[in-house]
């Protein structure tokens, strides 16, 4: 079991890795050829239409047909801190342009969406100006503050949260063995205590640090779950969702280090007095931005990745129906998308897990309390 | 296309990285059944940071 | 990177930090906190639970031997008090034994002091008979004798010849 687990992570990782490649040289092209009225079914089209899946966007789409117009989707509020203040209102107003076609006046402030940006067109400006690279000349993006698809999946993780483990802390109220949802949330909540927590920080100092390590392993576990419905959130695949996590991992070590660990990072003990400033820059480094960068980095492009690949599996059913036919395309599509997915599940899993305990890991090794000197 | 052959290398060298604490964690797993638990998690964590290397790489060449 | 820090959407990232931030306040509060004192709590419990169990075992173990122990007891003062009462039995039939061989004794003495004693009485009695047999019949043959002239000379030869020798 163990060998088998270990086995898959490592087949997944480095399958995963060599995907980000593929995702990486994507982005920024033209989208000038997806006229309305086609059918998603180029590589360029579809490239775009993933990419476009794996960023945020400002209205819960479900789905579309280019050929009539429909798209079946409910618009989430849009709120905007412009240069002329707040502002809110539906994203149905744009009615689903995302190219910076329809332009929404509100109260003297224009705003448009391009590539699922909002914009604020410069006072005088009637429309948008595109320069030979397709950036906006006359429009400057503004401080973002709506319900988009992301913070709503976020919202859907927050309130399953409460749902879940407030009935579990009600079912303590009743008995020792708690009952229904919580049998499967107790072992999980142990499992991050006694596995994660515990060997990791310290019999003494890690009920400090359980809120915020249950909170985000939860929250990055169901966030990943759901990105793996077909509601197609990517919340974890976003880098500022990655970002604002790892940033607070790295508050709480850096406010929560013992005063041996400010010693050993800044005037390291046993080490030449010449190389000691040195030394300090470094652990300063690796302590401020690389451990950071690399929890934000690793939850990010797994996450995007694992979506590519699951989106560009279930591509297949097109890219292959040329050449094989419509039902051996859609079989192997099947087959290759459910393994993948299956994989996800388990990667889903396994990058909550890391992030906790690479977490955990780097606030034990702040509050660490040396007593060999 | 020089992006393209970076991330191969990248790719081939945190393959033999992955490959190789694989290959010992499996050796001292099988060596030692019954510390199975603590030598997959150290070899996650370590997984974990070789992974944010390359990763980092990825996207910094990118 | 460019396109990363393109992608890098500062609403979305504020947006995440209130919710991370409520999140962790209010599950703290009221999930985290509770369940993991109930948690504690129950292991206590259940620590508990175990210990007291072991000491139960061990008090049981304990009784088991003292019972054990009570029982040879019992047994080695059984033995003793059967040894005892056997001694004893032994030591009163000895006793008794000797008493009667006392009185036996005594009786036989007894029985043998009344015959002597009667014995006596009884050769006392037949010594006066035969006196008084003796002297009648001294006195008979005295008078028988006396009757008789010729033969009392004759007695008083015989006797004087004897006396003579003598």
């Amino acid at each position: 079991m163990v060998a088998k687990k270990s086995i898959k992570f490592i087949a997944i990782l480095v399958l995963l890795m060599t995907t980000v490649s593929t995702f990486a040289n994507e982005g920024g092209e033209d989208n000038q050829h997806h006229e309305k009225g086609n059918k998603v079914d180029t590589p360029e089209e579809i490239k775009e239409y993933i990419a476009h899946h794996l960023k945020d966007s400002h209205d819960f789409h479900l789905f579309s047909n280019n050929e009539t117009g429909t798209h079946v989707s409910f618009p989430l509020p849009v709120i905007v801190w412009s240069s002329d203040g707040l502002r809110m209102f539906m994203s149905s107003e744009f009615h689903h342009d995302d190219n910076g076609h329809v332009i929404v006046e509100k109260d003297g402030v224009k705003l448009t969406k391009i590539h699922s940006k909002i914009y604020e067109l410069e006072a005088g400006a009637e429309a948008v100006a595109f320069d030979e690279h397709h950036h906006a000349e006359n429009a400057h993006k503004v401080l973002d503050l709506s319900i988009t698809k992301s913070v709503f999946g976020m919202l859907i993780a927050g309130i399953l949260m409460f749902l879940g483990f407030g009935a579990l802390a009600k079912g303590y109220k009743k008995g020792p063995i708690p009952t229904g949802v919580g049998r499967v949330l107790e072992p999980l909540v142990l499992y991050v205590r006694d596995e994660i927590a515990r060997p990791n920080i310290g019999e003494k100092k890690y009920m400090k640090f359980m809120p915020f390590l249950l909170t985000v392993f939860f929250f990055i576990w169901i966030l990943n779950l759901l990105g793996l419905t077909p509601l197609g959130f990517n919340v974890t695949g976003q880098i500022a969702v990655t970002a604002c996590l790892a940033i607070f991992t790295m508050i709480i070590y850096l406010t929560n280090g013992s005063k041996d660990f400010w010693m050993h990072t800044l005037w390291m003990p046993g080490v030449p007095y010449i190389l000691r400033p040195i030394l300090a820059v470094i652990e300063l480094i690796g302590f401020v931005i690389i451990k950071p960068f690399s929890l934000l980095v690793r939850l990010f492009a797994n996450m995007t990745a694992g979506h590519f690949v699951v989106m560009s599996l279930i591509a297949l059913v097109i890219l292959m129906k040329e050449a094989f036919g419509p039902v051996a395309s859609t079989g192997v599509s099947l087959i290759l998308a459910l393994f993948i997915t299956v994989i996800e599940i388990l990667v889903a899993f396994l990058q909550a897990f890391i992030f906790t305990m690479l977490s955990s890991l780097f606030i034990g090794m702040a509050v660490e309390e040396h007593d060999h000197h | 296309m020089y992006n393209l052959i970076g991330a191969g290398l990248i790719v081939i060298g945190a393959g033999l990285g992955l490959g190789k604490i694989g290959g010992s964690a499996m050796e001292a797993i099988a060596r030692q059944p019954e510390a199975a638990g603590k030598i997959q998690t150290a070899m996650i964590i370590i997984g974990a940071l070789l992974e944010g290397l390359a990763f980092g790489a990825l996207i910094l060449g990118k | 990177m460019d396109t990363l820090l393109n992608d890098f959407s500062p609403g979305l990232f504020i947006m995440q930090t209130i919710i991370l931030i409520i999140l962790i306040v209010l599950l703290g509060k009221f999930a985290w906190k509770p369940i993991l004192g109930s948690l504690a709590t129950r292991e206590d419990g259940i620590k508990d639970a175990i210990e007291a169990a072991e000491k139960a075992k061990l008090e049981l173990q304990n009784l088991q031997a003292d019972n054990a122990k009570l029982l040879n007891e019992a047994r080695v003062e059984r033995d003793a008090m059967l040894k005892e009462a056997r001694e004893m039995k032994d030591k009163m039939i000895l006793d008794a034994k000797d008493e009667a061989q006392v009185q036996a004794n005594n009786m036989i003495e007894a029985a043998k002091h009344a015959i002597e004693s009667e014995k006596k009485t009884a050769m006392v009695e037949i010594k006066n008979h035969v006196a008084e047999l003796s002297l009648e019949i001294a006195e008979k043959v005295v008078r028988g004798e006396l009757s008789n002239k010729d033969k009392q000379l004759q007695l008083v030869d015989t006797l004087l010849g004897e006396s003579t020798l003598n």
